[in-house]
């Protein structure tokens, strides 16, 4: 009887490494291909995005969830690939200390006891990634968050020794392969076959973030003389865009293939699209009071002013101020294209004090098509100095980094295009994929938003699915949707066959209730 | 003997899946290497279970079979369009049986048995792009039960005893396909409930119109495994009140089909025997795998299963070559009862084509030792889970989402029992 035991054993081994196998299993590599791509070395370059920076924060989960990062798992299914490999940062909390101090906030999560109250507030953790520890190493994705275009060209972009004074990028010193590196430099030094660049956001969302608070670059192509929050000059954007492709494809360059991804515009994200231009309730007495406290303003001296032919009656008409019962009053607002009208007003027959007639300066009442930046749903309401009559967006207007006006939004509109005709001209000199991520966010961003593989995702704050808990950044569904659009250009520009992303299976918003 | 009962009691801890549904067909080695035939076949003490009427036609006073079998059954699944795939890798179950007739006269017999007709055993990665269906089930029911058997005339006889089953369940999910922790782990319920009671019975009736002519009937009722204050474990759960998602208890029903088989056996020569037997069992039972949770802000899991009745054709062939050896061989057909559409992953399976062979080796006059093995062969399959929901981010409405893919079951299963009688 022992012998049968024996004998079962050893059948029973036999039976185990037996495993079911199909007939076309998507690992045995013939099922798919790259065409006449080559992903054995791919390269991501970029900023936050590319980064797989969300909610307001570069974390694990988030870079893991990258869209070159998802791409890349796809890619091994095609051909033998070298790893992906991704400079991650040390935690889920998020944020950055430099020297052991503080100098970026951790993630923002889904906070709150019901969904009627739930909202975004930062993580109440630590961060624990220290940018003087370098990584030591090349890595595949070189996502930088921060980046503007002609930063991946900067010499000493990663030196951390100017990450206090802000000339360096405290990401990028992270995993610089030197004081003098440049991202685009260490993206050569790995030899890539295959790249992506997303690259040029920030040229323009600074500029939109901070409700038009920095210039159009015009014709200024010292990049040094830049401010964080300028535009970047449209031909030099369209000359930096084209250095990076041609060291990357170019013949005379690393030779490689890839896909360009273009700039969507910045007003398809929900950082402009949550607080309304209307979001002040007032009862009846405090909208008496405030009508009073204007009148004279609406119908003595903006008439005046029209008489006077200091403005327009145009303007006079955009610059009356009036409030009512409800919840839905627009708020006051600075506004630099309005004439400045502070010095006639001190003078005769006005003789207003400097204090009231710098209220007045450029004073209206915003309309629908201006846009206020999320940050700024926190200020609107504030009282100066505890003076309850003193009420920031309503009897004090808001700052000009507190809304983008139209016209605003027209340069940061027609800055957008003029990047993306340079990109699409650069994609077709050098024979490259080109995403349209602008059309993409403009369809997520519409009314009600799209249906993309059977999920519905919109550009709705919290719930839309494809924006993270910043407003501007994407979720890891955000992110797939990306990563399989990109598939789709590679399989019609390469002739691959690249397996889709199943966007479905990538989370949204991340809920917790530890929130500072 | 002492060694293969011991072998038995650790074997007891899990049993698996093979066999349409969480049919487990493993209840005698001697029938199983017939194609698990043998509701008409007078042989040794397996008949308690293929057909107790068949205990009072063994010739010896007392009749023992006890045995257990190696269940090494593995599926993969991949989705071609996304690239997915997904291996299980699921502990060796091991079915066994315990049988044991006493002849009081001529005509009264009777039995007592153990066995273990249904259960499930499948693990898959953790966190696998189906992992919001099934990540791993432990599905075990063990019956036990008495018989009587008493012979009406000469070739016809009755039998029958109520059956006691202990069932126990333990099924691990992901809450859905996306809900993690802060840390990215997955949010999960594992339902666990053992030592569930639950009561049933069989009949058979075999009729010998001539002396190498057998027919059976036997009947096995639908026992109804319910669950009631099992545990229900959540983790990693995001830290907020918006998932309130709190370990609690649950009530759960599991229905185990009941099971018709009618059959024939036809002794040609003092050598070569034919089996024939014909299962229908009544799938349609399981409707819908429904869990219910008792704190009320969770709510309650429904998943459709719908299965259909479905059949069984089993053959089988026994040559007795000499005072020693006896060799079997069998052949069965194992419709599954899984509609298109409700493939699910914790029990996939598609129809099968089976082989099995065995042999018995007589030791003594009164020991045997009894071996089997079964190949099931199963085709690859594109099919879809369709009754998995989630609401719109946008409408709230639930909407499906199938989960699909092709799955391939492989099945082996060597066995090994001994059979007495004195």
């Amino acid at each position: 009887m022992k012998n049968y035991f024996k004998y079962i054993a050893v059948l029973a081994l036999g039976i185990v490494s037996c495993e079911p196998e199909l007939e076309n299993s998507v690992e045995d590599g013939n099922l798919y291909s790259n065409g006449s791509a080559d992903f054995s070395n791919y390269v991501a370059l970029g900023n936050s995005l590319t980064a797989g920076y969300a909610d307001g924060a570069l974390y694990i989960t988030g870079q893991q969830n990258s869209y070159p990062n998802i791409l890349a798992s796809k890619f091994a299914l095609t051909q033998e690939t070298n790893d992906f490999t991704q400079p991650l940062v040390n935690d889920n909390v998020g944020g950055l200390l430099l020297g052991g101090n503080q100098i970026a906030e951790p993630r923002f999560v889904l906070g709150g006891e019901s969904l009627a109250t739930a909202r975004p507030a930062r993580y109440n953790g630590t961060p624990t990634t220290e940018v003087t520890a370098n990584l030591n190493g090349s890595f595949s994705n070189m996502g930088v968050p921060g980046a503007k275009s002609f930063h991946l060209l900067a010499q000493g972009y990663g030196n951390v020794a100017g990450v206090a004074t802000g000339a360096a990028n405290p990401y990028f010193a992270r995993f610089a392969s030197s004081e003098s590196a440049t991202v685009l430099g260490d993206a050569l030094a790995q030899d890539p076959t295959f790249f992506t660049l997303w690259i040029g956001n920030n040229d323009v969302l600074g500029y939109a973030t901070s409700g038009g608070a920095g210039v159009y670059q015009e014709n200024n192509t010292d990049f040094t003389t830049y401010g964080p929050n300028d535009i970047t000059d449209a031909n030099a954007f369209a000359f930096v865009y084209n250095s990076l492709v041609s060291e990357l494809a170019g013949e005379d360059g690393a030779g490689a293939e890839g896909v360009l991804i273009n700039i969507p515009n910045v007003t398809d994200i929900p950082f402009f699209n949550v607080v309304p231009a209307n979001p002040i309730p007032l009862d009846a007495a405090t909208a008496g009071a405030l009508n009073a406290q204007f009148g004279a303003y609406n119908t003595a001296i903006l008439p005046g002013l029209v008489q006077a032919g200091l403005i327009t009656e145009a303007e006079a008409n955009s610059r009356k101020i009036t409030f009512a019962e409800g919840s839905q009053n627009f708020v006051t607002i600075v506004d630099e294209d309005l004439t400045d009208i502070s010095g006639v007003l001190q003078q005769a027959p006005f003789n207003l004090d400097a204090q009231t007639a710098g209220l007045l300066a450029q004073l209206r009442q915003a309309t629908p098509s201006d846009l206020i930046p999320l940050t700024s749903s926190s200020f609107i309401g504030t009282t100066v100095n505890n003076n309850p009559m003193l009420v920031n967006g309503v009897s004090v207007p808001l700052g000009d980094q507190h809304v983008l006006t139209s016209s605003e939004q027209e340069l940061v509109a027609g800055v957008t295009a003029q990047y993306n005709a340079a990109i699409s001209a650069i994609a077709d000199q050098y024979s490259l994929g080109l995403v349209d991520a602008n059309s993409l966010l403009g369809l997520i961003g519409g009314d009600g938003g799209t249906v993309y593989q059977g999920v519905q995702i919109s550009s709705a704050f919290v719930s839309g699915g494809a924006f993270s808990l910043d407003g501007v950044h994407l979720t890891p569904r955000g992110y797939a949707v990306i990563a399989n659009e990109i598939v789709n250009e590679i399989n019609a520009t390469y002739g691959a066959d690249v397996p889709a992303v199943d966007v479905g299976s990538y989370g949204t918003v991340t809920l917790n209730n530890n929130v500072q | 003997m002492k060694r293969l009962f011991l072998l038995g009691l650790v074997l007891l801890a899990t049993a698996t899946t093979y066999a349409g549904g969480y049919r487990v067909s493993l209840q005698g080695q001697r029938g199983l290497a017939m194609g698990h035939t043998g509701v008409a076949v007078v042989n040794n003490a397996e008949l308690a279970f293929f057909n107790p009427a068949g205990l009072v036609f063994l010739e010896n006073k007392i009749n023992v079979a006890v045995g257990a079998s190696a269940v090494f059954s593995d599926v993969v699944w991949q989705n071609e369009e996304f690239g997915q795939m997904a291996r299980t890798d699921s502990p060796v179950g091991t079915p066994f049986y315990a049988y044991f007739s006493y002849k009081l006269s001529e005509k009264f017999t009777l039995g007592l048995a153990a066995y273990t007709p249904y259960g499930s055993s499948v693990a898959w990665e953790k966190d696998w792009e189906g992992s919001h269906l099934v990540n791993d089930i432990e599905l075990a029911a063990i019956y036990v039960q008495a018989l009587a058997s008493y012979k009406i005339t000469d070739n016809l006889s009755v039998g029958a005893g109520p059956i006691y089953v202990s069932g126990s369940v333990n099924f691990n999910r992901n809450l859905n396909r996306t809900l993690t922790d802060l840390e990215g782990n997955r949010s999960n319920v594992t339902i666990d409930a053992s030592g569930v009671s639950a009561f049933g019975w069989s009949a058979g009736a075999m009729w010998r119109p001539i002396d190498s002519l057998t027919i059976g009937v036997n009947y096995r009722s639908e026992i109804l495994v319910e669950a009631e204050d099992g545990d229900a474990d959540f983790e990693n759960v995001p830290n907020s009140p918006l998932t309130s998602f709190n370990d609690t208890t649950f009530d759960a029903t599991l229905p185990l089909p009941a099971e018709l088989t009618v059959g024939a056996s036809y002794q040609l020569n003092d050598k070569w025997l034919f089996a024939f037997d014909y299962n229908r069992t009544f799938w349609s039972a399981y409707e819908s795998l429904d869990v219910d949770f008792a704190d009320p802000s969770i709510p309650d899991s429904s998943n459709p299963r719908q299965y259909e009745d479905s059949s069984i054709y089993r053959f089988g062939l026994q040559y007795a070559a000499n005072q020693t050896f006896v060799l079997r061989a069998g052949y069965y057909f194992d419709e599954s009862p899984v509609q298109s559409g409700y493939f699910a992953p914790e029990t996939p399976r598609n129809d099968s084509n089976n082989f099995t062979g065995g042999l018995t080796v007589n030791v003594t006059d009164k020991v045997a030792i009894d071996a089997s093995f079964l190949y099931s062969r199963f085709e690859e399959i594109d099919e879809s889970y369709d009754y998995y929901t989630e609401p719109n981010p946008r409408t709230g409405a639930s909407e499906r989402v199938p989960f699909e893919g092709t799955y391939k079951t492989s099945a082996f299963i060597p066995g090994l029992g001994v059979t007495i009688k004195i």
